[in-house]
C-alpha cells in the first residue's frame, strides 16, 4: 500500500484571542492530517474551536486573535512562517475558503461576476474580459442557470442556495489544492444543503482537490468525510479515518456524540444525550476536558490532561483508557458500550 | 430607576433577566473611561451650578451684577480669574451663576422634547397604521426646518426669553426622541412575549408602560444625553443672537454676545463664557456615547 | 425604481403642506394680536386696522391660509413691513450669499470629515485614531459661533490674512472680489458639519470592516490596501452620504449665527433682523424658503443617491 501524499498537516496548533476578561486559547493543541484528494472532517459543537482552526490555517483571524504555537504544514512547508505577502499569494489561489453564512459572504455592492472575477485577475493576471469569460463558465460549473446573466447580479438578487454556489465558484477560481469549507450548509434549507454537499463532492471528484470540511453536523461527515478529527473544547480528541470513527468510536465524547445522533441503520431505544455543558474557556478543567462529564472519568482524568496517542492504524485518540497509565476498571462503559483499556492488554472488537 | 419599576411582572425566573442586564450595564459602564469621565464632569458641574452661587454670596462679596466701572474689560486676575466685563462686573462669578441657566435650558427642554416625544414615539410604534403615519408626518413636517431655524421660528413668535427657549429648544428635541423610540418600540413590540403578555388579557396602558417602556428605557436615556448637549448649544445659539435670557442675567450665551462687541480689545470676555459651554456640552457628549458604547456590545470590538 | 421615486414625492407633498401650515402659523401663535405687534406699541388705531388690512387679518384663518399658500406657491411672500419691498425680493438678492456658504461649508464638511474618518478608522486605536476622535469631540461640542470668534480674533491679532477680515467692514451682499473671505465663514460653519462626518464615517467603516465579506475579500487574498478601499469604503460610505443633504440644510439654518458673526449679509441676517424688528412676513418668508429648500435638497439626494446605488438593497 502507497502512502498517500500529505497536502496539509496541522501540528500543535494554538490559537488565543485577547479579551476584556483575559486572554482565551480557542483553539489548544489542534493535530490532524490530510492526504491529497481525501476529504477531513472537522466536527465539534459550536465553541470547540473548528472554526478558528480554519481561519489560523490561512491566518485570517481577527485583530485580536494570535496563533501562538504549532506548524501548519502546506507541501511540507510551515504557513505560520510565511510573509503577508506569500499568504496572500497562497489565499483564494492555492488554498480557498468558503464560509457559513452565504447571506453575508459576498460583497452588497458589487456583482457577482466582479467578486469572482476579482480573484482571477488576483492570482492569474487575467483581463477584466478574460475574467468575465471565465466567470460565466465558473457559474455554469457550479450550476447557476443562465450564467450568462447571473454574473452580472448582484448579491440581493439572488437567494441563499444560489449565493453559496457563488462562493463555491469564487472559491474554485483559481483551481486551489485545498478547499476550506466552513460549515457550509448550515444556513440554508435541508433540500439545498444536499445539493450544496453534492457539488462540493462531485468537483472535488472531478477536480482533485483536497476538502477540509468543518462541521457540527455527524450526518453530513459520513456523507462526505474520509478522515474525521473530532474537537472538544479547543483540543483534538480523535482523529480517525471514517470507518473506524463511526464503527469503533474510541473515545467517551465521541461514543456520546454518535449515541445522540438519530440512526436509521441501527436500533436505537432511544436517544441518549450527553451530559452537562461545554466548559466555559474561563474556567478550563485541568485534567481531561471532558472529564467533568464522561461517564468512565476517573481521579487520573481530571487530575491530568491526557495526551494524544497513535495507534497502528494511525488513528489518534487522547483518552486515558488507552494509555498504559489507566487506573479505572479494565473493561469500561460508556453509555452503553464497553471498551477495554489497554494497560490490561487484550484489545476486543465488540458487536456492533 | 428602582427595580420595582423595571421587574417585569409575569417572568417567574430566579435571575431577573433585566435585573442582570443592568448589572452588567453598569460593569461595562464603568470600563468605558470616557463614560465615567463624563458622567464625573456633568456630577461635578451640576454641584457647581448648585453650590458654586452659594459659597459665593456666603462667603465672598462677589455679586454676578455687581457693576465696577472703574475696573472694566480687566484682564484675568487674581481678584477677577476671569476678568471683569465691560460693566467691570467679575465675569468668573458670573459664570459660576450661568451654570444653573444653562443646566435649566439643557435639562428642562430636553425633559419636555423627552416626554411628548416618547408618548409620541411609542404610540406611533405601538398602534402603527394611520396614527403611525400621521405622527411621523408631523415629526418630518418638524424635521423640515434644518438646524437652529425651528426654534429660532418658535422663539420669533414666543418672544425672547429663557421660558420661551426652554420651550422652543424643547419642541426641536420632539422628533428625534419620536423617531428613536418608534423605532425601539417596533423591535420590542416584535418580541413574541408581547403577545403572550397581550393573550394573557394585558390592557394596551399596561403593556406600554410595564412592557415596552422599560425595554426601551436605554435608548431614550442614551438620546436625552446627546440632546441635552445639542439643546444647551441651540440655547446658548439663541441667548447670543439675544432671544434668550435677558440682559443681565449671566446666561452664557448672552455674555458671549455681551463680549463679542470687545473682542479685540478683551477676548478674555468672550473667551470663558465660551470655554464653560464647550466643557459642559462636551460632558454630555461623552457621557452619552460612553453609555452608547455600554449598551450596544456591537459597538465593542 | 419609478415607485420608489414616486412614493418618495408623495411623501414630500404632505410634509411641505405641513411646513406652510406652520410656517403660516407663525403670525397667528403670536401672543396678542399680531396687528398691535406689527405695527409696535402706541401705534394709533387706525395705523393698526391699516396694517390689518394689508396683512389680510380679517379674513378667516383658512381662507387666510389660502391666500397664503396661493400665493406663495406664486411666488408672492407678502412685502416687508419695514422696508415695503417685496418679501422674494428681499430674500432673492440675499439668497446666493447664504446659499454659497452653506454649499462650501458642505464640501469642506465632507472633504475634511472623509478624510480623518477613514484614517481614524483604518489606524484604530492607534495615537492619530484617539487624536481625531478626540478634536472631532470637541467640534461637536462647540458652539460655532464661538469659534467663529476665535478666528476672528487669531487673525485680527496674529494679522494673518488681512482681506479675510475684510467682509466685516459689511458689504451689501456678495463675497466681492476675494475668495478669502469665505474661508473664515466656511471653516466656522463647516468644523462641526466635519465633526459629525468624521465620526460617522468612522463607526461605519469599523462596522463593515468586521462583515463577513471583508473576509470573503482577504480570503481571496486582496491586499489590505484593496480590502479597505475596494471593499469596506464603498460599503461605510452609504449611510454616510445620507446625512450630506442634513448636513447643507443644517448649514444653511446655522448660517443665522455665522452671518450675524461675520456681517454677512445673507438669509440668516435677514431672518435674525426681522426677528428683531417683528417684521413677520420676512421672518415667515425666509423660514419658508430654507425649510422648502432643505427638504427638496433632502429629496434630490435621496433619489439621486437611489439612482446611482440601484445594487444596494436598503431594506
Amino acid at each position: 500500500m502507497s502512502v498517500p501524499e500529505i497536502i496539509l498537516e496541522v501540528k500543535n496548533l494554538k490559537t488565543s484571542f485577547a479579551t476584556d476578561s483575559g486572554e482565551v486559547r480557542a483553539v489548544d493543541g489542534v493535530s490532524f492530517k490530510l492526504p491529497k484528494g481525501q476529504t477531513i472532517g472537522i466536527v465539534g459543537e459550536s465553541g470547540s474551536g473548528k472554526s478558528i482552526t480554519s481561519l489560523s490555517i490561512l491566518r485570517l483571524l481577527a485583530s485580536n486573535g494570535k496563533i501562538k504555537e504549532g506548524e501548519v504544514l502546506y507541501k511540507g512547508q510551515d504557513l505560520l512562517k510565511f510573509s503577508e505577502d506569500q499568504m496572500r499569494k497562497l489565499r483564494g489561489n492555492e488554498i480557498s475558503m468558503i464560509f457559513q453564512e452565504p447571506m453575508t459572504s459576498l460583497n452588497p455592492v458589487y456583482t457577482v461576476g466582479q467578486q469572482i472575477g476579482e480573484a482571477l485577475m488576483l492570482h492569474q493576471n487575467m483581463s477584466k474580459k478574460e475574467a468575465h469569460i471565465r466567470s460565466v463558465e465558473l457559474l455554469k460549473l457550479v450550476g447557476i442557470p443562465s450564467p450568462d446573466k447571473r454574473v452580472k447580479n448582484y448579491p440581493f438578487e439572488l437567494s441563499g442556495g444560489m449565493r453559496q454556489r457563488v462562493m463555491i465558484a469564487m472559491s474554485l477560481a483559481c483551481d486551489p489544492e485545498i478547499l476550506i469549507a466552513d460549515e457550509p450548509t448550515t444556513a440554508l434549507d435541508v433540500t439545498i444543503q444536499a445539493q450544496i454537499l453534492e457539488l462540493i463532492k462531485e468537483l472535488q471528484d472531478r477536480l482533485g482537490m483536497s476538502v477540509v470540511f468543518i462541521t457540527h453536523d455527524l450526518g453530513v461527515v459520513a456523507e462526505t468525510c474520509d478522515y474525521v478529527a473530532v474537537m472538544y473544547a479547543g483540543q483534538v480528541v480523535e482523529y480517525a479515518d471514517i470507518r473506524s470513527l463511526f464503527h469503533y468510536p474510541k473515545l467517551p465524547y465521541t461514543i456520546g456524540l454518535l449515541k445522540s445522533l438519530p440512526r436509521h441503520d441501527i436500533e436505537q431505544d432511544k436517544l441518549e444525550p450527553i451530559k452537562g455543558n461545554v466548559p466555559s474557556p474561563h474556567d478550563m478543567p485541568v485534567g481531561c476536558r471532558f472529564s467533568p462529564r464522561c461517564p468512565a472519568a476517573t481521579d487520573l482524568c481530571r487530575a491530568k490532561m491526557p495526551q494524544l496517542e497513535t495507534d497502528e492504524k494511525g488513528n489518534q485518540v487522547r483518552c486515558w483508557i488507552y494509555s498504559e497509565e489507566w487506573d479505572g476498571e479494565s473493561e469500561v462503559n460508556i453509555y452503553g458500550e464497553t471498551r477495554i483499556a489497554k494497560s490490561r492488554g487484550t484489545e476486543t472488537v465488540l458487536p456492533d | 430607576m428602582s427595580e420595582e419599576t423595571v421587574n417585569p411582572p409575569v417572568t417567574t425566573e430566579k435571575l431577573n433577566p433585566r435585573l442582570e442586564s443592568y448589572k452588567q450595564f453598569w460593569r461595562r459602564f464603568f470600563k468605558n473611561k470616557a463614560a465615567v469621565t463624563g458622567g464625573v464632569l456633568i456630577l461635578l458641574i451640576i454641584l457647581m451650578a448648585f453650590i458654586g452661587p452659594w459659597i459665593l454670596t456666603t462667603f465672598t462679596d462677589y455679586r454676578p451684577n455687581a457693576t465696577d466701572l472703574g475696573n472694566k474689560l480687566q484682564g484675568p486676575s487674581a481678584a477677577h480669574w476671569f476678568g471683569t466685563d465691560s460693566y467691570g462686573r467679575d465675569i468668573f462669578t458670573r459664570v459660576i451663576f450661568g451654570t444653573r441657566l444653562t443646566l435649566y435650558v439643557g435639562f428642562f427642554s430636553v425633559f419636555i422634547g423627552g416626554v411628548v416625544g416618547v408618548i409620541f414615539g411609542i404610540v406611533s410604534g405601538y398602534y402603527g397604521g394611520r396614527v403611525d403615519t400621521i405622527i411621523m408626518r408631523l415629526m418630518d413636517v418638524l424635521l423640515a426646518f434644518p438646524g437652529i431655524l425651528l426654534a429660532l421660528a418658535i422663539v420669533a413668535v414666543l418672544g425672547g426669553s429663557l421660558t420661551n427657549v426652554i420651550i422652543a429648544v424643547g419642541i426641536f428635541s420632539v422628533p428625534a426622541f419620536a423617531r428613536v423610540v418608534r423605532g425601539s418600540t417596533l423591535s420590542v413590540r416584535k418580541l413574541e412575549y408581547i403577545d403572550a403578555v397581550r393573550a394573557l388579557g394585558a390592557s394596551d396602558f399596561r403593556i406600554i408602560f410595564k412592557h415596552i417602556l422599560p425595554n426601551i428605557l436605554s435608548p431614550i436615556i442614551v438620546q436625552a444625553s446627546l440632546r441635552i448637549a445639542t439643546a444647551i448649544l441651540t440655547g446658548a445659539g439663541l441667548a447670543f443672537l439675544g432671544l434668550g435670557a435677558q440682559p443681565p442675567a449671566p446666561e452664557w450665551g448672552a455674555m458671549l454676545n455681551e463680549g463679542r462687541q470687545y473682542m479685540y480689545e478683551a477676548g478674555h470676555v468672550a473667551l470663558f463664557p465660551g470655554l464653560m459651554i464647550v466643557l459642559v456640552v462636551l460632558a454630555f457628549n461623552i457621557f452619552g456615547d460612553g453609555i452608547r458604547d455600554a449598551l450596544d456590545p456591537k459597538m465593542r470590538n | 425604481m419609478t415607485k420608489y421615486i414616486i412614493r418618495r414625492l408623495l411623501q414630500t407633498i404632505p410634509v411641505l403642506i405641513g411646513v406652510t401650515i406652520l410656517v403660516f402659523s407663525l403670525m397667528h401663535l403670536v401672543p396678542g394680536d399680531p396687528a398691535q405687534i406689527v405695527a409696535g406699541e402706541g401705534a394709533s388705531e387706525q395705523t393698526v386696522e391699516n396694517i390689518r388690512e394689508r396683512l389680510g387679518l380679517n379674513e378667516s384663518i383658512p381662507v387666510q391660509y389660502g391666500n397664503f399658500l396661493g400665493n406663495a406657491v406664486q411666488g408672492d411672500l407678502g412685502s416687508s413691513i419695514r422696508s415695503g419691498r417685496p418679501v422674494m425680493e428681499e430674500i432673492a438678492s440675499r439668497f446666493w450669499v447664504t446659499f454659497e456658504l452653506a454649499f462650501y461649508s458642505t464640501i469642506l464638511a465632507v472633504f475634511l470629515g472623509l478624510i480623518a474618518g477613514i484614517v481614524s478608522a483604518v489606524r484604530h486605536y492607534t495615537l492619530a485614531d484617539t487624536s481625531i476622535m478626540i478634536v472631532a469631540l470637541f467640534g461637536l461640542s462647540m458652539p460655532n459661533f464661538w469659534f467663529g470668534l476665535l478666528l476672528i480674533q487669531w487673525f485680527a491679532i496674529g494679522n494673518w490674512m488681512p482681506e479675510s477680515l475684510e467682509f466685516l467692514k459689511m458689504r451689501p451682499s456678495g463675497w466681492g472680489d476675494s475668495w478669502r473671505q469665505i474661508i473664515l465663514p466656511v471653516v466656522t460653519l463647516g468644523t462641526g458639519g466635519a465633526a459629525i462626518i468624521a465620526r460617522m464615517t468612522r463607526s461605519s467603516m469599523l462596522e463593515v470592516v468586521g462583515q463577513d465579506y471583508i473576509r470573503t475579500a482577504r480570503a481571496k487574498g486582496v491586499s489590505e490596501r484593496l480590502v479597505t478601499y475596494r471593499h469596506a469604503l464603498k460599503n461605510a460610505l452609504i449611510p454616510v452620504v445620507t446625512v450630506v443633504g442634513l448636513e447643507f440644510g443644517g448649514f444653511l439654518g446655522g448660517a443665522v449665527l455665522t452671518e450675524t458673526i461675520f456681517a454677512i449679509n445673507g438669509m440668516g441676517r435677514l431672518t435674525i433682523d426681522a426677528i428683531r424688528t417683528r417684521d413677520f412676513p420676512v421672518v415667515q418668508g425666509t423660514v419658508l424658503v430654507i425649510s422648502v429648500i432643505f427638504v427638496l435638497v433632502n429629496l434630490i439626494v435621496d433619489i439621486s443617491y437611489r439612482l446611482l446605488n440601484k445594487r444596494i438593497d436598503l431594506n
